[in-house]
């Protein structure tokens, strides 16, 4: 199979329908992959089309009879209100340093387990844990096992340590209330990390042995080395976890419903959160709709880098 | 291409606590072992707290300072099981593994025809599947909730299995076809010359390569089932809710029990725990597609 970084070869690709065959040939090879098609087609793209219908209605449940067409006014709120404004900067914030942190977190982890250490295959299998951990659950240990004030690790170890220097007792801080949204970033980017230093790991070691070899063998330091070979060789996969974990962490709904509840205020409402509440509190669905679109737009310019680089990987793998 | 996947592995706690065998990797100096381990173990504290917790009383999780050495007792597991845990279970676990089956049959033959003998244009219907992983659950929730509702779908199993396709079955066609892909075209053509039938070709050359990607692909749609959080914990109420929202009954901190808390989370992430435990090496080309090994 190819690394990601193998040069493309000039040989034409290995497979290749042939052009010759007959429409009953041609209905043969896509009879199999019809099933698949057809079921994606119609649960994911119908409700789209059902999202920008309902998008241009004014339709609050609790005022039934009050519905009617009322064209992109619902835009003009979403595009004006305070709310959603506030919702899409948490948004940006929330996921770039959720993503950011965590790649760098990995990067490091991935470049110490990509070396020979005793009991380097435990050490990965637990830090892959918390990737694992099912987020709900993630999210409410870190709510309550963590953070609580009262009882939680974070001061409860802060109080022993406090204790042992001779100190009565440790700061007892509320750590949700008093910095929410680092808070919800600290608790996704320990469910992330593992996920970013498995694709870096997997990235290092495709690093081919003998330019490291060789640079060693020109004497380059172990900085050198790491800036000139091994982080252009890491590049791809350093996108590619960027880009998937953005497209994840976007989404981030488990994390905020459970630990802060979008508060306090709208501090860490992001964007899955207000669509939520538009829709379940305030049963604005033409609004949350529109809000949805909005959101799909958005989710479209991400995607559009996302399978540029995607489908540079994929030509490579295709042309070997 | 790598087959260290079909390899039979012996010594299997040996290579666990070695990792890959790699005489040639350079060794990690005492320092910078200890700076791994320290990382390792801060990484990993949540979670053995959780599970530390999970086994000790109340009146024993509470404290502060904590009280890691406190008794253990299996009375919060036992309770889970008397207060009805086990209903939540077993929808999650019919949700995910109904799902896990119904994204393979579609999604094995769909990657047949994308990779073995592709269809006309299949790097754009490659590129349309995965383009639906980018519209936003959230968008599609208000829609996919009235539709259910007219249907008389809410709080229905069958609801979430539907909907846990449609989420995984892209992922699938992706893994399933990079799978599929290594199958050497050269046998296939061989057997084809020699006059094998498409059964005999799928069974003696396909699935033979295919078997660990088949297993890789079912533990991923498995673990994002399982996990899910948001169809759930909207489109069910009582009859058909999964784990998940079993544990947001714990989200507001009156009367909190943290011990059985951490019971609940430690059971619910067990499953996929030990799955992800057990095929780690497959888990890495799963989450990035297939896009890398």
């Amino acid at each position: 199979m190819t690394t990601l970084t193998a040069p493309p070869k000039q040989a034409p690709p290995p497979v290749r329908p042939r052009k010759s065959s007959g429409s009953a040939a041609k209905w043969k090879r896509r009879v199999p992959l019809l099933p698949a098609l057809i079921f994606t087609i119609v649960v994911t793209q119908l409700p789209f089309v059902a999202t920008l219908i309902i998008s241009t209605f004014q339709w609050n449940i609790l005022k039934p009879g009050e519905r009617h067409f009322v064209g992109l006014s619902n835009f003009s709120f979403v595009f004006t209100d305070e709310r959603l404004r506030t919702a899409v900067l948490n948004t940006v914030v929330l996921t770039a340093s959720v993503v950011v942190i965590s790649v760098i977190l990995g990067l490091g982890l991935a470049m110490l387990l990509d070396r020979r250490f005793v009991g380097r295959g435990l050490a990965r299998t637990l830090l892959i844990a918390p990737f694992l951990v099912m987020p709900v659950a993630a999210a409410l240990l870190w709510k309550h096992a963590i953070y609580n004030p009262d009882y939680g690790l974070l001061n409860g170890t802060l109080n022993a340590v406090y204790r042992f220097f001779g100190a009565d007792n440790g700061p007892t801080v509320d750590w949700i209330s008093s910095y929410p949204m680092p808070a919800v970033v600290v608790s996704l980017v320990w469910q992330w990390t593992p996920f970013m230093m498995l694709i870096l790991l997997a990235g290092l070691q495709a690093q081919p042995g003998d330019v490291l070899e060789a640079a060693r063998m020109d004497g380059a330091s172990a900085l050198q080395t790491f800036r000139h070979i091994t982080l252009p060789h890491l590049r791809q996969y350093i996108e590619l976890g960027v880009l998937l974990g953005t497209i994840y962490v976007v989404q981030t709904f488990d994390a905020v419903f459970t630990i802060t509840q979008g508060g306090p205020g709208s501090q860490t409402t992001n964007l899955p959160y207000e669509i939520y509440l538009t829709m379940f509190r305030k049963y604005e669905y033409g609004e949350a709709a529109a809000a949805g679109v909005v959101v799909v737009l958005g989710a479209f310019v991400i995607a559009t880098f996302a399978l540029r680089t995607i489908a540079s990987l994929f030509r490579e793998e295709t042309s070997r | 291409m790598t087959h260290a996947a079909l390899a039979p592995r012996g010594g299997r706690f040996k290579k666990l606590l070695r990792g890959k065998d790699d005489p040639n990797s350079p060794r990690l100096s005492p320092l910078w072992t200890f700076v791994a381990w320290l990382a390792t173990l801060a990484f990993f504290a949540p979670v053995a707290w959780m599970v530390l917790t999970s086994f000790h009383q109340e009146a024993d999780a509470a404290t502060n300072p904590p009280t890691p050495f406190a008794p253990v007792t299996f009375d919060q597991y036992k309770l889970l099981f008397s207060r009805d845990i086990t209903p939540f279970l077993l929808n999650s676990a019919m949700a995910s593994i109904l799902s896990t089956v119904l994204v393979l049959a579609l999604a094995v033959p769909a990657a047949y025809a994308l990779s073995i003998k592709p269809v006309e244009k299949w790097t754009d219907v490659m590129f349309f599947f995965l383009s639906t992983k980018f519209l936003p659950a959230i968008a599609a929730l208000l829609p996919v909730y009235l539709i259910v509702k007219d249907a008389g779908m809410l709080d229905n199993v069958w609801t979430l299995v539907v909907l846990y396709t449609a989420m995984n079955l892209p992922i699938a066609v992706w893994m399933m076809r990079s799978f599929l892909a290594e199958v050497p075209k050269e046998i296939l053509e061989a057997a084809e010359v020699d006059g094998a039938g498409l059964l005999t070709v799928l069974w003696r050359v396909v699935a033979p390569v295919a078997m660990p990607g088949l297993a890789a692909t079912s533990l991923i749609c498995f673990i994002f089932s399982w996990n899910e959080f948001m169809f759930a914990v909207n489109l069910t109420a009582t009859q058909a809710s999964t784990a998940p929202v079993f544990l947001v009954g714990f989200i507001t901190n009156e009367g909190l029990f943290l011990a059985r808390l951490c019971a609940a989370a430690t059971l619910v992430s067990l499953p996929v725990l030990i799955a992800g435990f057990a095929a780690q090496d497959k888990l890495v080309r799963g989450l990035s597609l297939g896009a890398v090994k």
